[in-house]
Formats: C-alpha cells, sequence, structure tokens
C-alpha cells in the first residue's frame, strides 16, 4: 500500500506530458546510409567485425524477407512503413569498442543515469542496494556498456553483446541462433536477421545458479533510427537464470520501429525467467510519433522438466504486437505467460502469447491482465495447442480485462487446439469497466480520482506483479498509474 | 453542524430537489422520513457531492462553510461520510488495504501523521468486533461476495474508522433482518458524540426504534414539509404518507 501513495505522489509530480524519458542525448553518432539493401547489410556485419558465415546468414535473410509481407491480421491499424525512409544502423561516434567506461562518451553516461541505471560497478556495489543486477546497456545500435562481466565469469556465465558473442562464441551461437526464431519465421524476424545490430548474450553452464539477476537496457535515441535487436540466451542442463529488460526512447513526432527477436533455450532441468518493462514513447494524445513495437519473442524448453518464464509489463509503443511464446518440447517441461498490458490515449495493443505443447505431461499457465483507458484498444491473442503425442498436457488461462472510460476497447482472441484426448486446458475471461459508482464511493471514502485508479488498477494486476523480481515490482506499480494519469475525470 | 438552504437540484434537467430546508445541530441526530422518490437518496449524494446532480441554487453549508464547491474527497476529509444504501464491490483490492488507503488518504489531507500498519490493524479490530464482523472478511476484496447485511455492517466499520463530523446514513435498514439491524444500530448509536451530527435516511420508523432520533423531517416532492420531533416517526407509522402524497400534489 505505501508503494501507492509513492506512485500517487510520483503522478502528481509528472507535468502535462506524462512520458518522462522523452528527452533526447546530443552526441555525434555513425550512421549508415538511409534505406535497405544488400550493401547496408553488409554494411552492418563489416561494422561488426562479423566472420564470413555470419554475413551470409543475414543476407540469406535479406533475400528472403523481400519475398515476405507484413502480417495483417493483428488489431492494429497503422500507416504504411516504408522501409527505405529509415537508418538501419547508428553507433555513437566516439565508440570504437569501448575498453573501459572511461572510453564512453560522458553524454551517454549521463543518459543511463537519467534513466536510473547504473553502469559503474563500483557505484553499484557502493549503493545501499543489496541486491546486484548485471546491466548490458544498448544504445541505438550498439551496446555501450556491460557490467560484472569478470564476476559473472567466475560463475563460468558468458553475458556479453551479441555482436562479441558472434566473433568470441561462434560455435555457441552457431548452435542456437535461429533455432526457435527460424529466419523466415515472419516478416519481422527475417528482418531483424538481417539487420540485426546488437543485444545481449546469455550463456549459463550446466548446474550453475547465475550468480545474479542480469539485464538489457535498451534506448533508441537517434531519429528516424530502427532498432533490431537481438538477444539469445541458453540455460544449460540444470542451470537458471533470470533475465530483465527495460526500454525507453526520446519523444519525436514521427514513428519509429523496433523489431526485435529474442530466442531462449532450456535444456534438462534449467529454469529461465525472463521479465520486461516496456515503456517506449506511445505517441501524444492525439497519436504522434510512438514507437511500433513489432517483436518475436520465442522460448523453447527443449530439455526435459525444463521451465521458461515470461512475464511482461507493457506500457508504452504506439503499435504493440508481441507474443512471447513458449515450445514446450521436453517431457515434464512448463511455460507460464504472465502479462499486463496497458493502453491509454490512441495506443493499439495486440499482445498474448503462444504455449505449444509438443512433450508429454507438459504444463502451462497464462495471467493475463489488459487495462484500456483513453482511446485505445487492447487486445489479448493467444493459442494453446496440444500436439497428438502430448499425453498429459495441461493449461491454465486467467485472462482479465478492465476498461476505464468509454472510448477504449477491449477483445479477447483465444485460440485452443488439441489433438491429444488426455490433454486438459482451462480457460477463464472475465471483462469489467471501472464505474462511475465504484469511483464515486472510493471518493466519498477521501481518495482522490488518481488514488482511486491506482488502488484498483493495482488490485487488478497484483497476481502478476507477484511474479516480478522485488526491484522491478516497485517500478511497474509506478509506471502503471503514470501511465493511466489523465485517463479519468 | 448542516445548515442547507433553499436546495434546488437537477438530474438530467428533471427537478428532484425543489427549495429544501433543513439545519441539523452539531450532537444531533437527525432522521429524514418520505415516501420513496421525494428525494431522500438524492439529498444524501448531493451533500456527499456526486457529479451526476446539477446544483440549481440554493447553499450547503457544513460548520458555516459552503461545501458545494469541493471535490467528493475533500467534502470527506471534511467529515461527511456516507453510508450508501447499496454499498459498492472493489473486486482486488483487500478491505484492509481499502481501510488503509482511505484513512491516510483522510489524515494526510488534515495534516495528520499517516496510520502505521500494526495501528490501524488494532483499530479495526477493534471496531470489527462490536459489530461481529468475521476478522476474515477484512482479508477478502471489499464487499466482493459479502452479503447485505454484511455490506452494511462494512459501512459502519468504515463510518466507525474514518470519525466523521457528519454522519448521513442512506436507507442502512434495507435488506437487515432484525439481527443485523440490531448491529448496525448498536454501531450507530456508539458514534453519537456531541461533536457529530448524523442524518439517518429511512422510509420505515422500524430503524427509529433503535436508532431514536433527536428531530423527524418529512420529505415529500424535493422539500422537507414538516418538521418535528421522534414521536412525529410515531405518527407517520401509524397514519402511512398519503396525507403528504396529496399535499405535494
Amino acid at each position: 500500500m505505501p508503494a501507492v501513495q509513492e506512485t500517487v505522489e510520483r503522478v502528481k509530480a509528472i507535468d502535462v506530458d506524462q512520458y518522462k524519458y522523452g528527452f533526447e542525448t546530443i552526441i555525434e553518432t555513425d550512421k549508415a546510409p538511409k534505406g535497405l539493401s544488400e550493401e547496408i547489410v553488409r554494411f552492418i556485419s563489416a561494422k561488426k567485425g562479423e566472420p564470413a558465415w555470419m554475413t551470409e546468414w543475414r543476407l540469406d535473410a535479406y533475400q528472403r524477407w523481400l519475398t515476405m509481407r507484413e502480417p495483417k491480421w493483428a488489431r492494429v491499424d497503422y500507416p504504411p512503413i516504408d522501409y527505405q525512409d529509415a537508418y538501419y544502423y547508428a553507433a555513437p561516434k566516439r565508440l570504437a569498442g569501448p575498453e573501459t567506461l572511461d572510453d564512453v562518451d560522458p553524454e551517454i553516461l549521463k543518459t543511463y543515469e537519467k534513466l536510473g541505471i547504473p553502469l559503474r560497478e563500483q557505484e553499484i556495489l557502493a549503493g545501499v542496494k543489496t541486491s546486484r543486477v548485471a546491466v548490458d546497456a544498448v544504445f541505438d545500435s550498439v551496446s555501450v556498456a556491460t557490467t560484472f562481466k569478470a564476476e559473472l565469469a567466475k560463475a563460468g556465465v558468458i553475458f556479453c553483446p551479441i555482436s562479441e558473442a558472434i566473433r568470441e562464441h561462434p560455435e555457441l551461437v552457431k548452435k542456437y541462433l535461429g533455432s526457435v526464431v527460424p529466419v523466415t519465421d515472419n516478416f519481422f524476424a527475417t528482418l531483424n536477421s538481417a539487420v540485426f545490430t546488437d543485444g545481449s548474450f546469455v550463456y549459463v553452464p550446466p548446474g550453475v545458479r547465475c550468480p545474479m539477476e542480469l539485464s538489457t537496457y535498451f534506448r533508441i535515441n537517434e531519429r528516424n533510427t530502427g532498432q533490431f535487436e537481438r538477444t539469445l540466451i541458453i540455460a544449460d542442463k540444470g542451470s537458471y537464470v533470470s533475465y530483465l529488460e527495460g526500454c525507453t526512447a526520446p519523444q519525436r513526432d514521427e514513428n519509429q520501429l523496433h523489431a526485435a527477436v529474442v530466442e531462449l533455450i532450456a535444456l534438462d532441468d534449467a529454469e529461465i525467467k525472463y521479465s520486461t518493462v516496456q515503456n517506449w514513447y506511445p505517441g501524444d494524445a492525439q497519436g504522434r510519433g510512438g514507437i511500433f513495437n513489432f517483436v518475436t519473442k520465442r522460448g523453447d524448453c527443449r530439455g526435459a522438466r525444463s521451465k521458461i518464464s515470461w512475464t511482461q509489463v507493457e506500457t508504452g509503443s504506439a503499435i504493440t504486437w508481441k507474443y512471447p511464446s513458449c515450445i514446450l518440447r521436453g517431457d515434464g517441461s512448463s511455460g507460464e505467460f504472465y502479462s499486463i498490458a496497458i493502453s491509454n490515449g490512441r495506443q493499439q495493443v495486440d499482445s498474448g502469447t503462444k504455449m505449444i505443447h509438443l512433450g508429454k505431461n507438459t504444463a502451462s499457465r497464462i495471467i493475463s491482465k489488459g487495462i484500456a483507458a483513453g482511446r485505445s484498444d487492447n487486445t489479448y491473442r493467444g493459442l494453446v495447442s496440444a500436439h497428438r503425442k502430448a499425453s498429459g498436457a495441461r493449461n491454465f488461462t486467467n485472462c482479465d480485462s478492465l476498461l476505464i472510460g468509454d472510448g477504449c476497447g477491449a477483445h479477447t482472441v483465444p485460440y485452443i487446439e488439441s489433438k491429444n484426448a488426455s490433454a486438459v486446458f482451462e480457460h477463464e475471461a472475465t471483462t469489467s469497466k471501472i464505474s462511475d459508482d465504484q469511483m464515486f464511493y472510493c471518493l466519498q471514502r477521501g481518495l482522490s480520482s488518481e488514488e482511486a485508479v491506482a488502488l484498483i488498477v493495482n488490485g487488478f494486476v497484483k497476481d502478476v506483479l507477484q511474479q516480478l523480481p522485488m526491484e522491478f515490482a516497485v517500478e511497474a506499480q509506478k509506471l502503471i498509474s503514470i501511465s493511466l494519469e489523465g485517463s479519468v475525470g | 453542524m448542516l445548515e442547507i438552504r433553499n436546495l434546488v437540484v437537477d438530474i438530467e434537467d428533471k427537478r428532484i430537489l425543489n427549495g429544501l430546508d433543513l439545519t441539523v445541530n452539531t450532537g444531533e441526530v437527525a432522521a429524514i422520513m418520505g415516501p420513496n422518490g421525494s428525494g431522500k437518496s438524492t439529498l444524501s449524494y448531493v451533500i456527499a457531492g456526486k457529479e451526476d446532480y446539477t446544483v440549481v441554487d440554493g447553499e450547503i453549508l457544513l460548520d458555516g462553510e459552503s461545501i458545494l464547491e469541493l471535490e467528493p474527497f475533500e467534502r470527506a476529509a471534511k467529515g461527511v461520510f456516507l453510508a450508501f444504501q447499496y454499498p459498492l464491490e472493489i473486486p482486488g483490492v483487500g478491505t484492509m488495504t481499502f481501510l488503509k488507503a482511505a484513512l491516510n488518504a483522510q489524515r494526510k489531507a488534515r495534516g495528520e501523521a499517516e496510520l502505521t500498519t500494526p495501528d490501524l490493524m488494532r483499530r479495526v479490530k477493534a471496531a470489527a468486533t462490536k459489530l461481529a464482523i468475521d476478522p476474515e472478511m477484512l482479508k477478502r476484496p471489499l464487499n466482493v461476495g459479502f452479503s447485505g447485511g454484511e455490506k452494511k455492517r462494512m459501512e459502519i466499520l468504515q463510518m466507525a474508522l474514518l470519525e466523521p463530523s457528519l454522519c448521513i446514513l442512506d436507507e442502512t435498514d434495507s435488506g437487515l433482518d432484525i439481527d443485523a439491524l440490531k448491529i448496525v444500530a448498536d454501531g450507530v448509536n456508539a458514534l453519537r458524540a456531541p461533536d457529530r451530527s448524523s442524518l439517518v435516511i429511512t422510509h420505515y420508523q422500524r430503524l427509529l426504534d433503535y436508532i431514536v432520533p433527536d428531530t423527524v423531517h418529512v420529505m415529500a416532492n424535493g422539500r422537507v414539509v414538516r418538521s418535528g420531533g421522534k414521536e412525529l416517526a410515531i405518527e407517520l407509522e401509524a397514519n402511512g404518507y398519503a396525507d403528504y402524497r396529496q399535499q405535494a400534489a
């Protein structure tokens, strides 16, 4: 509860425009020429110092992409994207593979400071925080810093920018890259395969419990630049890792494209917990600007008894098209999806998950909470399927939508396919609205409109917030209230 | 002290209150009686500040100050409490969480220190025991799945915790059996204090056997048409509202 009070204080401190990460960092950048072509793909690959096999991989993806079309089935509406009118590579100029933080442009360090992301290990160590988080900071197309690498290496954990992994750990990258999300998976994933610029790579060796939370913080800064990050996480047999992802962007009038791919692989008895707080710039109240977020996230429970858990808090982006999914391949494996998707203003969200049961006795759980306010549209789209061999597959799905005001929409589109008679799938769904009478009741008891909405919404999303790591949960709770600022009254 | 002068109120162009005058002195328990549709519930909502109503004319003064321009939560902080005829369910929000949020919001508005959780728990438990509220209820979402009687008792619990200076009870007796009615009445009587006024709105005299009022006001057609002592309630019970309906027409 004190968090609710705190939330309200935070909300009040924000000015009319509620997005507080909208500032721009002025630095010199090194950019590829505008547009997309084979030359640009080669340019990116060369900039990253990639081996020939990687360049070929990208070119193959680019050729396939040319033959593909944007998917149109999602309940989102946006003007056509001109793929030739964007930059596919932008890197801070001073950055030629920084060895230490002292080599990083101080403006960039200041940016992360402003965003509340500590990049200096000694500062984190000196802080009062007892728990530590290792951070990989990605600024436009490049990773600018990765903290605690040495300490993680002691435990055998590899945590580095993916461009570095391609050079330093080619055997792992070759084996796993594209093994969960194939190059041809979908339009945006194929585009990403051709032009991805940076992202994080994690490998946790057998039996190792990663000694700290890992996190990547993505920041789009440059104008007209797409961000195409690629994340690959491998948890070897019996290992455990918890990974957090955060994202923000400056406030701009034009739309910017973000098309990421995240692949997770869990081998026998391994567990991966992946949490996201997505707070890209959502556009203004009239729907001008904002990030187009077309993201493919998928986890493969490749080993027996492995477990992958997705938790997401989605508050930003003008358009969200995102379905973090689990392939439950290993016998006895399990997948979880916990989601809070909030839309306000003119935001459009089409998000959900896929749980593909392939192995025996696999289990999945989906808890989705959609909150729509303003004139936004919020769709949950989910697929639960059991393959013929998936005896004993179990799923529980709970999908709740909350509407605030009269101008918004909530939609639930669940697909259920079972080819195995022993599969047990349960689906629950509710839609409710914060009524004027409920608001008046709360106000009569002394709560302001903002406090009342914060209280009701926090109650609504409680089950999902509990799934987030502690520090993240508090942040997320604050973010939720800020996102709903101005949604009543 | 509550003073209402010439209050004229419309809802969607329909006149509900039509020049109502009413004074409730500090420390007094006033009963408002009247036939259905006489504007009793509207009066309670307008005092609390519900926005669906348009105040066309008149004045509502609380301790000499107009409250018409205040938001509902500001009125609450000034001590206005409305026990709802139909208390609302707030799914997902634990009863204890709600009580703490409400109490601290009001304390903050009055510049008082927030209550600590143990302090709050102690107060809530003491009040709950008096109202025969099962402690398990406090762990559930506010009013969700509560019976009619449980909801009413929860209203009185909130009233006891918030210690308002003006208690408005809107048909609190409706839907209560006689045992629940006694518990609720005891709860209200326990809150009688020299610095607190109460407005007890009821259709039936029955409640007034347990909450004995200092004054009784009869409403008809959006006005107070007759005022008197507690004997007026008994007279109404015997004769019904027929006279007033005619008078109104």
